[in-house]
């Protein structure tokens, strides 16, 4: 019985073809999930948050069903959730498993932290060249102001 | 350089601020060179800056240039809601460059990638204002002979002052020691200081200003505004430290000047501008011929 419920368990959080998100910090999944814009999504998408982690404590995990995506656009993750991994599925089998990187520029989801800042005021897509991938600190292509992990905000 | 925006003093290498401090030089020599006839240059100021506005256009009559534009933002489209975006396309038909002071940081910037004709920064908030940089070298060039290995003070406000960070930035290239002068509360920011220490120069901090007068090739005062401490008190301690008084400049050495950004308050006593040191009045004159090089280089009447 209690077998049957496990093996249940994972034919609904298993998908036949897609991508899994993996180690992603438990605080910033809903980040992630707004930062891919999966609100608009159509497809299945399976969220999980503080599950338990050996390697991070406390981790979230995001599933997209029929869902791949190119390096550039799964690197805009790396700034909420620079320890993710990505497992690209297909035919219920990891093809593919790789960590994400810090991008070299980050343009349209951070907003600039300075409240001076034209793109603040303006209709214009934010821009930033990453200083420093450490430590992540964003210099604004615009006010040339630098926001970093303790204020990003995302739009 | 023709055609291309200057909106940061980093827009330009150092060749090429050495190359407007030479063009600047020849202006000095003859100021009026109708070589923009039939040129328009469009002065567009969101928020109003006199002194900025009035060096542009004069720079532009002494070479032969038709000047348009707005001297504040409520007489203007912008007071109806007009988008930055919009004036910049709209104005770039009526003119060969535009000119901009604008209250918002980085303005220009985005006016630079949206507009199809130059864009010069006269001041983006207090983010930059590379021309006020450019005669800053201009004058330290020209009082000193050169502006290799100089002992620089800066005075006053460093923590807000836009001139010193830009002017910091420039002087990176060209070996200068650096003497901070500031109350605590307005030290430079260290993402200034990080650039002085990755070009391998030094710099020296001090509160007062006495022992650094001795020891410097140039004085560049700033004004410290009240409104920039939190506490007010702090204010009143510390305010008449960064005044300077003749008396001050006793052990000067013969070649020091004074240099200041202007417009001045309080921050020198008026008993110092017939000092042979203080240079800021022509410092402000130098500011008409370097924005002629500016004009004429961009506008690529002079190669």
């Amino acid at each position: 019985m209690e077998n049957t419920d496990k093996r249940r368990e994972l034919q609904v959080s298993a998908i036949e073809n897609g991508t899994v998100i993996d180690h992603i910090p438990a605080k910033s999944v809903f980040q992630v999930v707004k930062i891919l814009g999966l609100e608009d999504s159509t497809e299945q998408i399976l969220i999980g948050t503080n599950l338990e982690s050996k390697k991070y404590g406390r981790k979230g995990i995001i599933k997209l069903a029929n869902r791949f995506f190119e390096h550039d656009e799964i690197n805009k993750i790396a700034l909420a959730a620079p320890s993710a991994t990505l497992i690209v599925i297909r035919d219920y089998q990891i093809v593919e498993k790789t960590k994400v990187d810090i991008p070299d520029q980050v343009v349209r989801f951070v907003r600039c932290v300075n409240p001076n800042c034209i793109t603040n005021y303006e209709k214009i897509a934010t821009k930033f060249i990453v200083i420093d991938k450490e430590e992540i600190r964003l210099e604004c292509h615009y006010c040339e102001k630098v926001t970093d992990k303790t204020n990003m905000v995302f739009i | 350089m023709k055609n291309k925006s200057l909106v940061s003093i980093d827009d330009y290498s150092k060749d090429e601020q050495l190359r407007i401090l030479d063009l600047a030089a020849e202006f000095e020599k003859q100021p009026v060179q109708k070589i923009l006839d039939g040129y328009v240059v469009a002065t567009l100021f969101f928020e109003p800056s006199t002194r900025t506005r009035l060096s542009f256009e004069s720079a532009a009559n002494r070479l032969g240039a038709k000047i348009i534009g707005f001297s504040d933002s409520g007489t203007s489209s912008v007071s109806k809601g007009e988008s930055l975006n919009d004036t910049i396309l709209t104005v770039s038909n009526y003119a060969d460059i535009i000119v901009m002071r604008h209250p918002r940081e980085g303005s220009a910037r985005y006016a630079s990638e949206v507009s199809p004709v130059p864009i010069i920064n006269a001041g983006d908030g207090a983010n930059q204002h590379p021309t006020q940089t450019l005669l800053d070298m201009y004058s330290i060039r020209k009082t000193q002979g050169r502006l290799d290995n100089l002992n620089i003070a800066f005075v006053g406000d460093l923590k807000y002052g836009r001139t010193v960070h830009s002017l910091t930035f420039a002087l990176c290239n060209f070996n200068t020691t650096f003497h901070l002068v500031s109350p605590e509360e307005l030290k430079l920011p260290s993402y200034v200081k990080r650039r002085i220490k990755e070009n391998q120069l030094e710099y020296l901090q001090y509160t007062d200003m006495h022992d650094v007068i001795p020891k410097v090739d140039i004085l560049y005062m700033t004004r410290i505004q009240k409104e920039r401490f939190s506490d007010p008190i702090e204010y009143e301690r510390v305010k008449n430290a960064y005044i300077l008084h003749n008396d001050m400049l006793h052990g000067a050495k013969p070649n020091m000047k004074i240099l200041h950004p202007l417009p001045r308050v309080n921050e020198i006593e008026m008993e110092v501008d017939k000092n042979p040191s203080a240079y800021y009045f022509r410092q402000a004159q130098n500011g008409v011929y370097v924005r002629q090089a500016i004009l004429a280089s961009m506008l690529g009447a002079i190669k």
